[in-house]
C-alpha cells in the first residue's frame, strides 16, 4: 500500500461524498423540515440523469442540457410535491412510505417506457474531458474532482442560505418546531414546497454530475437512496451540517474499506480466506459504522436543536 | 338406413375432430425477465423468439402458434407461479426461457414434471449439464462456464503473465474467475469481489493501476459492466491493459459504452458478423424490426424457436409421443445461425467459441465480431456426470 495509492482513494472516498451529500442534503431537509419520509428522492435522482441525457440529445451542449435538466427536474418535484406529497404531510410515517413507493415503481416503470430499459450515457463535456496523472499508470478524470468542487461548492452555498438568509432562518425553525412556525404567521406549506423543490432539484443535480460516470438505468435511485438515508440518520435527521459530515464520511469509510480491507485481514489471516471475508465486511463496514453511532449518539451526530 | 346415416355422423364427428386436432394451436409458454434493470435482456429475448415465429410464417412445425409471454420479475418464486400456470392452466407444450440461472434451477421442475419440454435460451447451469441432467430439457446457448474458459484460453495461448480478475460477490461472480482460471496458468496478481450493482470503480481502478497486469478480466453484466467501462477507459487503463471480459461488453450494453468499448475482448458463441447467409438475414430481420443489433439472447431464442419448428416438423406437428418429440428435438435439424453445432447426450450444445472484439460499424451502430475462434466443437466437462445416453 504506497501513498500516492491512498491519496487517489481519498480522492475517490470524498467523490463519493460530496455525491451522497447533494442527495443527502434535500431527503434530511425533506424529512427534518416537514417531518415527510420521501422515498421517492432517489427516483428524482434518475430524473435528474435522465432529462439531462434527453436534453443534451435535443441541444448538444452540457451546459444548456445541465440549466434544462435542472429546471425540469424542479418542474418534476414540485408537480409531484402538487398531486401527491400534499395530501401526505398530515398522514402518518406509514402512509408516506407506501405512497412514495409507489411513486418509485411508477417513476422506474415510467422511465423505461420513455427512453427503454437498456442503459443510456452521457458524454463528459468537451472542455473538463482530460484527466491529469496522480499516480505512474493512473490519469484521474478532471470530471471526477469538477464533482468534489461543485458538491463543496453546493455545500457553501447551502450553509449560506440556512445561516445567512430569512428563509432559512425559517427553514431551521421549522426543522426544530413545524407548529409553532405556522402558528407565528408563516406560511408553511408554502415554505414546505420551497423546501422540497430545493431538495428535489439538488437531487436532481447529483444525477445529472454523476451521469458521465454511471450509466444511467432505471433503478439507478434505489440503492443510492439507502445511502442517503444511512446518512442522514448518521448526521442527525434535519441537519445539514450534519449530513455533510457524515456523507464525506460514509464515502471515505465505504471507499478505503473496499479498497483496503483485503490488505489489513492479510495481516492475520490467509490469503484465501481473507479474500472471502474482506468484501463482505467492507460492504458492511458503513452499517457498522451507522450502529457504533446510533449506539453512542442515538440522535446522529449533530441533532438538530429541540428533537 | 339409420345404421348408414349413424356411421356417417360418426364418421363426420372423427373427421371433424382430427381436422380439429391439426388445427389445434401450439402453446408456448415464454418466461423471461422483462422488469428492473435487466429487462432489456429478457426483451431481446422476447424479440428474438417472435422473430423466429414471424419469419416461419407464424407457424412452428406447421402449426399456428399461440406465444404467452410472462415476466418472472427476476424471482424465483414469481417464476415458478407463473411457469406452473403455464403447464397446468394454459397446458402448453413448450416453455421456453429464462435469461438468469437462478430463475433456471427454481422453474426445472414445475416445467418438466409438468410434461412440457424447457427449452433455455441462454442459462446453462452445471447441475443440469450433469448429476441433475434432464430428458425434457434442451438448452440452445452454452454451458455457464464457458463464456469465461474461452478469456482464460485466449490470456494463456497469448502467454499472458499478470492478469487482475474481479466479479461481483455472488455464485455466478465465483463460477466465472474460477472458469477463467481454469485454464489461465499465469500469475493472477489480484483477485477482487464487488458487491453485486456496485456503480463506482474508482477503487478498484486505482488498485488495477497499482497492480500494472497485462490485463484485466471482468465479468460484469448490464448495468455494472457500463459503469466499468466507461470509468475504466477515463482512467486511461484502456491504452495500456487488455481488457478481457464476459457478458460485460456485448450488445445490450454497447449502446450505453460506445467509444469507450472500442477494441475490448469478450467471449461468445455467436456474433451479429458471423458470416452465414442465415445469420445475415437474421440480423438484417432484426434490426429492421427492433431497431438496435441483436445480441446473444436474441440469437439463442430464435434458435430455440427454430429447433422447435425444426423437431415439429419431423414429428408432422404432434406433440404426445414425447418419446418421439424428444428424438427430434435431438437431431437439432435447422440452420442455426451460429453455424453447425449439435447436441450432447445432457442436451447441451457442442459448439466453437469465439473471441470476441467490440468494432463501431459504417453506420454507427456498435457490436460486436468475430475475431479468432479459440474452442472448436466444444463440449463442457460436466457432460460426465450425466446418467443420459
Amino acid at each position: 500500500m504506497s501513498t500516492t495509492l491512498l491519496i487517489v482513494q481519498i480522492l475517490n472516498g470524498l467523490q463519493l461524498g460530496v455525491l451522497l451529500f447533494l442527495i443527502a442534503a434535500g431527503l434530511t431537509l425533506v424529512f427534518g423540515v416537514m417531518d415527510f419520509i420521501n422515498l421517492a428522492h432517489g427516483v428524482q435522482y434518475m430524473l435528474g440523469a435522465y432529462l439531462a441525457v434527453m436534453f443534451y440529445g435535443l441541444t448538444g451542449s452540457f451546459v444548456a442540457a445541465l440549466v434544462l435538466a435542472l429546471l425540469a427536474s424542479l418542474g418534476c418535484g414540485l408537480l409531484l410535491e402538487f398531486v401527491v406529497f400534499r395530501h401526505l404531510y398530515d398522514r402518518d410515517h406509514l402512509d408516506q412510505v407506501i405512497a412514495t413507493f409507489g411513486i418509485i415503481l411508477f417513476l422506474n416503470q415510467g422511465v423505461k417506457l420513455v427512453w427503454g430499459a437498456a442503459p443510456l450515457s452521457l458524454p463528459i463535456p468537451e472542455a473538463l474531458s482530460g484527466s491529469v496523472v496522480l499516480m505512474p499508470g493512473l490519469l484521474y478524470p478532471v470530471w471526477r474532482i469538477v464533482i468534489i468542487a461543485s458538491g463543496l461548492a453546493a455545500g457553501l452555498v447551502l450553509y449560506g442560505l440556512v445561516a445567512h438568509t430569512r428563509i432559512g432562518m425559517l427553514v431551521r425553525a421549522g426543522a426544530t418546531n413545524a407548529t409553532m412556525v405556522s402558528a407565528l404567521g408563516v406560511d408553511i406549506r408554502r415554505l414546505f414546497m420551497i423546501v422540497f423543490g430545493f431538495g428535489t432539484m439538488l437531487a436532481g443535480f447529483a444525477g445529472i454530475m454523476i451521469a458521465p460516470i454511471l450509466s444511467v438505468e432505471p433503478g439507478m435511485g434505489d440503492t443510492i437512496l439507502i445511502l442517503a438515508f444511512v446518512v442522514i440518520v448518521i448526521g442527525g435527521i434535519g441537519s445539514i451540517r450534519g449530513a455533510f459530515i457524515a456523507a464525506l464520511l460514509i464515502g471515505l469509510v465505504d471507499t478505503l474499506g473496499r479498497s483496503f480491507a483485503v490488505d489489513i485481514l492479510r495481516l492475520f489471516l490467509a490469503p484465501s480466506p481473507a479474500r472471502t471475508v474482506a468484501p463482505a465486511l467492507a460492504s458492511m463496514l458503513i452499517y457498522l459504522l451507522m450502529a457504533v453511532v446510533l449506539f453512542l449518539r442515538p440522535s446522529g451526530l449533530f441533532p438538530a436543536r429541540g428533537r | 338406413m339409420k345404421r348408414l346415416s349413424t356411421l356417417l355422423a360418426v364418421a363426420a364427428v372423427t373427421l371433424s375432430a382430427s381436422a380439429a386436432a391439426a388445427q389445434e394451436r401450439l402453446k408456448i409458454g415464454l418466461i423471461t425477465t422483462l422488469s428492473g434493470p435487466p429487462a432489456a435482456l429478457g426483451q431481446q429475448q422476447r424479440n428474438g423468439l417472435q422473430l423466429a415465429i414471424k419469419s416461419l410464417g407464424g407457424k412452428l412445425g406447421g402449426r399456428e402458434v399461440d406465444l404467452i409471454v410472462q415476466d418472472d420479475e427476476l424471482k424465483p418464486d414469481v417464476a415458478v407461479s407463473k411457469v406452473k400456470a403455464f403447464v397446468e392452466r394454459d397446458k402448453v407444450d413448450f416453455v421456453v426461457g429464462p435469461v438468469f440461472s437462478n430463475i433456471l434451477v427454481a422453474i426445472m421442475k414445475p416445467a418438466t414434471d409438468g410434461g412440457a419440454f424447457l427449452v433455455s435460451p441462454n442459462a446453462g447451469t452445471s447441475n443440469f449439464a450433469g448429476k441433475d441432467c434432464n430428458a425434457n430439457f434442451f438448452v440452445t446457448s452454452y454451458q455457464n462456464d464457458q463464456n469465461h474458459e474461452v478469456l482464460g484460453k485466449y490470456a494463456q495461448d497469448k502467454g499472458m503473465k499478470k492478469v487482475f480478475i474481479m466479479a461481483p460477490n455472488y455464485q455466478a461472480g465465483k463460477d466465472s474467475l474460477s472458469g477463467f482460471k481454469r485454464y489461465f496458468k499465469g500469475e493472477v496478481v489480484d483477485e477482487v469481489y464487488v458487491p453485486l450493482n456496485q456503480l463506482d470503480y474508482s477503487a478498484e481502478l486505482a488498485r488495477i493501476a497499482a497492480a500494472q497486469p497485462e490485463a484485466v478480466f471482468v465479468f460484469l453484466p448490464g448495468g455494472m459492466g457500463v459503469n466499468f467501462v466507461k470509468q475504466f477507459r477515463q482512467a486511461g487503463l484502456a491504452d495500456k491493459v487488455t481488457f478481457l471480459s464476459a457478458f460485460t461488453v456485448d450488445e445490450s450494453t454497447l449502446p450505453a459504452q460506445q467509444d469507450a468499448a472500442l477494441g475490448f475482448f469478450g467471449g461468445a458463441n455467436w456474433a451479429p458478423n458471423l458470416d452465414n447467409p442465415q445469420n445475415k438475414a437474421f440480423v438484417a430481420a432484426y434490426e429492421k424490426e427492433y431497431g438496435h443489433v441483436p445480441g446473444s439472447y436474441a440469437f439463442q431464442a430464435y434458435d430455440a424457436g427454430q429447433l422447435i419448428d425444426a423437431a415439429l416438423k419431423a414429428t408432422g406437428g404432434k406433440t404426445d409421443d414425447k418419446n418421439a418429440l424428444r428424438a427430434a428435438l435431438m437431431k437439432a435439424d435447422f440452420k442455426s445461425l451460429r453455424g453447425a453445432f449439435r447436441f450432447n447426450t445432457n442436451h447441451y450444445p457442442i459448439q466453437d467459441f469465439y473471441l470476441v472484439k467490440v468494432a463501431k460499424r459504417p453506420d454507427g451502430k456498435y457490436q460486436t465480431e468475430i475475431a479468432q475462434k479459440v474452442f472448436e466443437n466444444y463440449s463442457d466437462p460436466h457432460v460426465k456426470d450425466c446418467k443420459m445416453k
